[in-house]
């Protein structure tokens, strides 16, 4: 079958991707820049900034003289493979076949592919705005051989080349549209040979001896005479498995049994690629056209069937399977590598690393949300309600001691005012009266004085004191800011054991 | 003689136990630390695997128990356990576990507002036996639930314990056991001011298989301290009965 080809030029690839990022540079001029030999080399420009004069490689100096108003942005290594990669697998929709072309191209093998978009020209057409939409400048040309494809995309103004019209379409092209380097196109134009047309039909071996092998490969290759290879990316395969029936399934038992069929093979692929999955998603396609969704999450990656199967056993009550559910997909969208423990050494230890635990904590995620559940590590606060914070993880180190100063075990979440009668500035009260009873204080310690952190909140320091009342009961009691002639207050703020 | 006959009586006792279905976890490492109460226990052996539950009626009260239990937790935990800690008002404050001789960044709370999650989650954490110990502030109870936490910790030997702070009634539960800690003056060191160590009455109302009783009991340098020394009468009461 005869091979056709797609070739596609992203005019400004990285500063498309700029104001894609940055919308209000779409209406200024402006470009990327990086440094080169000690000076500031212009590496991209945009459509508009290229209307007016400056080009690639152009020193910042002298584009900032055309322009002084130019937008100057750095230019990020490796960002124009990246965003190639990325569109070519976008662009697997298209083709099973496509491959980059640094450093602005795609190619796409587009062999028996157009018919399914009704033609080249309609399938051509939806390439290039869909990628316009997202946001690119694109010019593309679909040919019989790639050569031929890359010139018309870059220097012709069809956008579809007949089957075996690839040779007319070459001979009106400039000689750059060959693939060729530099001062080989140079030698062309100083020789006169404006057009394809003008040299092609000269012997074989004069060409060779006067602009060598490169020259001639590029310009069999366009015309189809020696086969140019493609090297297509690699699309990472989904992890993804599907489970039709062939009658609809309306009960929850059989539920069950799809989902149990569907983690198996999939826990299966992930323990041979030692991976684990973060979040799955569990579609049920219904009779009636309806989606059914469920989602569970895990806080290690996990390939445990029972254990991600009670996640979502914990979740099957919401789905609704009406008149029937003829389809069934279990996708994980988020999969992290996941490699096996020793299990045998550290099997019923328990703690906080076994992964019965996390299973657990999993379960309760899920059901009850991640909100509620808190692991707290030491701060370095006096202030007390910020002497601890929260964990990110169940493994998560503390970074600092916990201190060993005596703290209340119960924390009243706002301190309560209370009436106070202390009998010298600086001493610990008498008594005090507390939810309308008054508490005779035998004992005390104190003061602790806890300032406040000024670089984090304003306010008054407090005077720390440690209570006990005739009964036995110890509270913790606080006075703020300085003793002065009744401007002062008193809190009550929690109870030691 | 009479010792030939507290021998056969304590073999007999054993024996009723086993044939009772009781099993213990042998723990040498409680026996260590609970000085006198540990005669109350069935075979003289705090019991793990089991709900112990703890009634408090005001917060002084709930902390003097929270402190009594972060003693005994002090002692289960050694150096690798982890603590879940169900509440659906949790006041409890991290860093001062610290001065039980605690971990706190081994503690998960989970605070839930609902009562019933709250259960189900008890339930949950009390199957893993990844688990210390499950503390559980859960006022009211009722008796089928109870008896769903003790089928629970039956099959995973996972300690619970529960906070009932201020219960409505405190009617019948599956529990083993039923506390009431009240704190105590604490006793002055040297006549120095200031507060000493915590001191508490801990009444254990009821044990199953075992003997209730009354100690009054400090905390002091990481362990359990009774305030007079009741071991001589305790262990005479123990071979009378026994």
């Amino acid at each position: 079958m005869a091979k056709r080809y797609v070739s596609i030029w992203f005019r400004y690839l990285t500063t498309d991707w700029f104001t894609l990022r940055q919308p209000p540079l779409k209406t200024l001029p402006f470009v990327l820049r990086a440094s080169e030999h000690g000076r500031m080399i212009i590496t991209a420009v945009n459509a508009i900034a290229e209307q007016q004069g400056i080009t690639r490689g152009m020193a910042l100096a002298d584009a900032r003289a055309m322009i002084p108003s130019l937008q100057v942005l750095d230019d990020k290594p490796d960002l124009s493979d990246k965003l190639l990669n990325r569109l070519a697998e976008w662009c697997i929709r298209f083709t099973p076949v496509v491959a980059t072309d640094p450093p602005d191209g795609l190619v796409l093998d587009a062999t028996g592919c157009s018919h399914l978009w009704g033609g080249d020209i309609p399938y051509l057409q939806n390439i290039i705005n869909k990628l316009y939409i997202r946001g690119y400048h694109v010019h593309a040309a679909m040919a019989d051989t790639i050569g031929v494809a890359w010139g018309v995309a870059r220097f012709g103004n069809t956008i579809v080349i007949e089957r075996s019209k690839h040779i007319d379409a070459l001979l009106h092209l400039p000689p750059q549209a060959l693939r060729l380097e530099p001062e080989v196109v140079e030698r062309l134009h100083k020789l006169g040979l404006h057009q394809v047309k003008q040299f092609i039909r000269m012997p074989r071996t004069s060409l060779r001896r006067r602009f060598g092998n490169h020259f001639m490969m590029r310009l069999v290759q366009a015309l189809g005479q020696l086969d140019e290879l493609l090297q297509p990316i690699e699309v990472p395969e989904l992890y993804h498995e599907r489970l039709p029936c062939l009658e609809p399934i309306v009960t929850a038992p059989g539920i069950e049994i799809a989902l149990q069929q569907l983690l198996e093979k999939l826990c299966a692929r992930l323990q041979r690629e030692q991976k684990g999955l973060r979040k799955a998603i569990l579609k049920c396609y219904r009779v009636d056209g309806k989606t059914e969704l469920v989602s569970i999450g895990t806080h290690l990656p996990s390939h445990h069937v029972e254990h991600l199967f009670k996640l979502f056993q914990l979740k099957l009550a919401t789905i609704e399977p009406a008149l029937g559910i003829e389809l069934f997909i279990l996708e994980a969208p988020v999969v992290e590598d996941h490699y096996p423990q020793q299990e045998a050494m550290w099997q019923g230890t328990g703690g906080l690393h076994d992964v019965r635990l996390s299973e657990l904590i999993d379960r309760l995620a899920n059901k009850i949300g991640i909100h509620t559940i808190h692991r707290y590590l030491p701060d370095e606060h006096y202030w007390p309600e910020r002497s601890f914070k929260a964990a990110t993880s169940l493994l998560e180190k503390p970074t600092t001691y916990w201190p060993d100063t005596p703290r209340p075990l119960q924390l009243l979440k706002v301190p309560e005012r209370i009436d106070v009668s202390a009998p010298i500035p600086d001493y610990p009260p008498m008594l005090f009266r507390y939810k309308g009873k008054v508490i005779t204080i035998a004992k005390a310690d104190g003061p602790e004085r806890i300032e406040q952190e000024w670089w984090l909140q304003q306010g008054e320091h407090r005077d720390y004191y440690r209570v006990e009342d005739e009964a036995g009961n110890r509270y913790w009691l606080f006075r703020l800011g300085h003793y002065h002639e009744k401007i002062y207050q008193w809190f009550i703020h929690g109870f030691f054991a | 003689m009479s010792q030939q006959k507290a021998d056969i009586f304590a073999g007999l006792q054993a024996d009723i136990l086993r044939l009772q279905g009781f099993k213990t976890v042998q723990n040498t490492v409680l026996e260590s630390g609970l000085g006198p109460l540990k005669y109350a226990f069935p075979n003289a052996t705090f019991p793990l695997g089991a709900i112990h539950e703890f009634i408090s009626t005001r917060p002084e009260e709930t902390a003097a128990t929270i402190g009594f239990l972060n003693g005994l937790l002090n002692i289960l935990m050694g150096t690798n356990g982890a603590v879940l800690w169900i509440s659906s008002s949790r006041m409890l404050y991290p860093p001062a576990l610290k001065s039980f001789g605690l971990s706190p960044d081994r503690f998960i709370f989970i605070d839930v507002q609902k009562e019933k999650d709250a259960l189900w989650a008890l339930d949950e954490a009390l199957k893993c036996s990844a688990l210390t110990a499950v503390v559980g502030e859960l006022p009211h109870i009722t008796f089928t639930h109870s008896r769903r936490l003790q089928l629970a910790v039956e099959e995973s030997q996972v300690t619970g314990f529960l906070l009932r702070n201020q219960p409505r009634a405190v009617g019948t539960t599956a529990s083993i056991s039923r506390w009431y800690i009240k704190p105590l003056p604490s006793a002055s060191i040297d006549d120095l001011p200031g507060i000493g160590f915590p001191k508490w009455k801990v009444n254990l109302q009821r044990i199953r298989n075992g003997k209730p009783g009354t100690w009054d009991i400090q905390w002091i340098d990481g362990r359990f301290v009774p305030v007079y020394q009741p071991s001589f009468t305790l262990q005479q009461t123990q071979q009378q009965a026994g």
